[in-house]
């Protein structure tokens, strides 16, 4: 069979969030028993393309096609009848239920009439078959939890295969596998392609890419970027339609490049830090004063647990932090606040910001101390601070007794950053500081990230948005997989230069160079 | 404060429609016995409204206070100790115990429904064991006077308890509402994993409410003890972790934490003793007690639900309002 014929067409689809075009006329065929790679780098709208062929969400315009004929897909359970079936990134089995469960969940075969009494005989029995078709060598009464996560994994395509799925779209389905699960993932890949299940695979591991798919399509910036058939997919080839455009514009005079040397300067450094989730890999790098330091990588690249470990929050299995030629030692995160080191956390609502305290009160926190006297808080004291704070950078609030679970993105995020403005900072790491935040808060970040490099204070940038990364750094640290693949000097910026460290292609020497791997 | 007047008036409309049907209501003798099952159960109830503060929960409270009586009797009548040193170890033991439940909570992440249940177990046991279940008193012990006081005795008319409890009251009001504690309290509540983040040392936060909780459940307990003049280790005390909760939740309280004052926990507390008073003067069965009580309590929540969603509404507009200028 040829994979001619095609089971799924998508042809000019958009999709508009506020404020952001998240798809542009984007097309993507499928054919059947075709293994087709959606590649791209974050934020390219692999991710909504999917949701909208998963029936998560909706598209504002385009037409979906399956076996040539126009549908409408409204929700999950409309794409499962049509035989659509998505495999997440973070696995959406129920770990408190077993194997056969987990399979037949949502459509369990019942009998005794109005009972309703799940058949358990018949859904051991179909879901053993199911686990002996892929292999996976335990009886179906296990409980899940006791699975690794390849198993569990496996457990997630059983489903799917016994929802009857002609389409099995995966989302980076091997990011938590070791080599040989992943080994085993592809065969079993390469299998249902033969069975002729159509596959579409999301993977940022441009070896996979190259290894299994049939056509590799490339987005970019939520359009078609191009793609790749056959012995055209080569990770090359990949990375450069990926990155595909002239990035020189961007930033222009954003990163001022205050052109000391990081080793001339006391500044910060972190030596052999050990993660709890890459326990393997030992992290080292400086940050001069002044300088900005992005941390460039894929999502899960390990970035966050680097910055959450340096401030206190996880337990770091060994570490040694050194400010201005001091060793610190920080076991919470009182202790880095102490030292003048704070953390603008990735996820503002749930760990940046207490959402139903308002303006002021978040503004605060961290400080209260100052505002009070013998431990009772002088409410003068501490509004003029926050009116202070919402004037200098400009959050836009009616008043700072606003809740801050209504003021928007751009504006939440200002208020974390008051929080620590409030103090002297001599480290500040920001990690994703502009995720979901409008063009024009956006600028308004970046300049106050300037803004306190050119005061002297180290800063660190995680970023997974390329031209961000590359416009606000001084130098660009790169993370693949736990591993710090690189560090970039001003010179050497290129996206070309970060992806390939990113995905793994380039990183061996460079780490070598670094010294200290684990 | 928004949250606060809703449930008082509830309680106002509460006591005018009580005293139409049955002016006895109004007696003075009744109006202070009222004010002092207000002034005992309000103390220990503003300590459980701190640790539902905190997202947690205190079901120990009963148990402890049959402890603490029986404990109290002993120590007066048998050891002979000090009425001083007596009062004193009393408090102490409740916050060791208190102590006890906080690190169990924060270091071990234990449920607070659980260790607290265990608690509940435990020391209602321990109560009827060492005292081989027979009920304590005070005997013939003197020098007792003024803790008879505190229990049964007037200032200027008003029962002490009530008393005291406006001095709890003030105390923790401002402890809640203006110092640091209470600010990172509610920031622990709300949020912990935020608090955390912005410095906050949130396993002593929620330790130190559990203490202060124990001790006033100590405060409470000694009138109590002093209230019945005698302890039976197996009913004393018996539900009245309850009678807290409630008044707590009443009073604008979120179980979710975060959530609460110490004002909404007093008229809260108010309410509840009202509705025990209404059911006696106003005929009712007494075994309908409970049932009115529920019914009340899921009334209250249940506006309070809904006045707080229309205030959120009504921000929202606002911030509309603000962002299309």
């Amino acid at each position: 069979m040829t994979a001619t014929a095609p089971i799924l067409e998508m042809d000019g689809i958009s999709k508009r969030f506020p404020g952001v075009v998240a798809l542009d006329q984007v097309s993507l065929t499928v054919g059947t028993g075709e293994i087709v790679a959606l590649i791209g780098e974050n934020g390219a709208g692999k991710s909504t393309l999917m949701k909208i062929l998963g029936g998560a969400i909706s598209r504002d315009a385009g037409t979906v096609k399956i076996n040539g004929e126009p549908i409408e897909i409204r929700s999950p359970r409309e794409a499962s009848a049509l035989g659509i079936e998505f495999i997440h990134q973070e696995l959406s089995v129920l770990d408190n239920l077993d194997i056969a469960a987990n399979i037949f969940l949502r459509r369990e075969p019942t009998k005794a009439g109005w009972l309703k009494l799940i058949d358990r005989k018949r859904i051991y029995r179909e879901a053993d078959e199911l686990l002996r078709k892929l292999d996976v060598d335990v009886p179906s009464r296990t409980p899940l939890g006791q699975l690794s996560l390849a198993q569990q994994q496996l457990v997630e395509i059983a489903r799917a295969l016994g929802a009857g799925a002609r389409i099995i779209i995966m989302d980076e389905p091997t990011s938590s596998l070791t080599l040989s699960e992943t080994r085993r993932l592809l065969e079993i890949i390469k299998d249902l392609k033969a069975q002729n299940v159509s596959i579409i695979y999301i993977s940022h591991r441009m070896h996979e890419v190259e290894e299994i798919a049939d056509r590799a399509v490339v987005l970019r910036d939520g359009k078609n970027a191009g793609e790749l058939t056959g012995n055209e997919i080569t990770h090359e080839r990949m990375v450069r339609m990926m990155v595909g455009r002239d990035l020189k514009d961007f930033f222009k005079g954003a990163a001022a490049g205050n052109g000391s040397h990081p080793e001339l300067d006391g500044g910060f450094e972190v030596r052999r830090l050990r993660t709890l989730r890459y326990p393997d890999h030992k992290i080292s790098f400086k940050v001069a004063k002044g300088e900005v330091l992005g941390f460039a990588g894929l999502v899960g690249a390990g970035r966050s647990e680097v910055a959450r470990a340096i401030f206190g929050v996880d337990e770091a299995i060994e570490v040694e932090v050194v400010l201005n030629g001091q060793g610190l030692r920080i076991d919470d995160p009182q202790d880095a606040i102490t030292h003048g080191i704070y953390l603008v956390p990735e996820d503002r609502r749930l760990t940046g910001l207490i959402v139903d305290f308002n303006v002021r009160e978040n503004i605060s926190l961290p400080n209260l101390e100052s505002y009070s006297s013998a431990k009772i808080i002088n409410r003068a004291k501490e509004m003029s601070a926050a009116l202070e704070a919402c004037k200098v950078i400009n959050i836009k609030t009616p008043t700072p007794e606003m809740r801050a679970a209504n003021l928007s993105g751009g504006n939440q995020q200002k208020v974390v950053l008051a929080k620590w403005l409030t103090f002297a900072p001599r480290v500040i790491i920001f990690d994703e500081p502009t995720r979901g935040i409008d063009v024009g808060a956006k600028s308004e970040i970046y300049e106050l990230i300037r803004k306190l490099a050119s005061e002297g204070v180290s800063v660190i940038v995680i970023s997974s948005e390329m031209e961000e990364v590359l416009g606000i750094s001084d130098r660009i640290a790169v993370m693949h997989e736990g591993r710090l693949t690189g560090i970039l000097d001003r010179v050497q910026f290129s996206e070309e230069a970060v992806m390939r460290l990113a995905t793994g292609t380039d990183g061996g020497h460079k780490e070598a160079q670094n010294g200290e791997k684990g | 404060m928004k949250k606060e007047l809703g449930i008082f008036v509830l309680l106002i409309v509460l006591c005018i429609i009580v005293s139409i049907i049955n002016p006895n209501f109004l007696l003075a003798i009744n109006l202070q016995n009222l004010a002092r099952q207000i002034g005992a159960f309000g103390i220990f109830s503003i300590g459980l409204g701190l640790v539902i503060i905190t997202g947690g929960i205190e079901l120990s409270v009963g148990s402890m206070m049959a402890l603490l009586g029986v404990l109290l009797s002993m120590m007066l009548t048998e050891w002979r100790f000090g009425v001083v040193l007596a009062v004193l170890a009393c408090i102490a033991i409740a916050m060791v115990l208190g102590l006890g439940h906080g690190l169990l909570i924060t270091r071990l992440n234990m449920q607070p429904f659980i260790v607290t249940l265990c608690g509940l177990l435990f020391y209602r046991g321990l109560a009827r064991f060492i005292t081989n279940d027979n009920t304590k008193g005070f005997g013939s012990v003197t020098g007792l006077d003024f803790l008879r006081f505190v229990a049964n005795g007037n200032l200027l008319g008003i029962p002490m308890p009530f008393v005291l409890l406006i001095l709890i009251s003030v105390v923790t009001w401002v402890v809640l509402h203006r110092s640091v504690y209470g600010r990172y309290l509610f920031a622990t509540g709300r949020n912990a994993e935020a608090a955390r983040y912005a410095g906050i040392d949130t396993k002593q936060i929620v330790t130190l409410t559990y203490v202060i909780s124990g001790a006033l459940t100590a405060i409470s307990g000694i009138i109590f003890a002093f209230y019945t003049n005698s302890v039976s280790p197996a009913n004393h005390g018996n539900a009245y972790e309850l009678y807290g909760i409630a008044a707590a939740v009443l009073g604008g309280c979120s179980l979710r934490g975060g959530e609460g004052s110490v004002v909404g926990v007093l008229i809260g507390t108010a309410l509840l003793q009202v509705l025990r008073n209404l059911v006696n003067l106003l005929g009712i069965p007494s075994s309908l007690d409970f049932a009115v009580m529920g019914a009340v309590i899921l009334i209250g929540v249940m506006a309070d639900q809904i006045f707080t969603e229309r205030r959120n509404r009504r921000q929202v507009a606002l911030m509309r309002e603000t962002s299309a200028r």
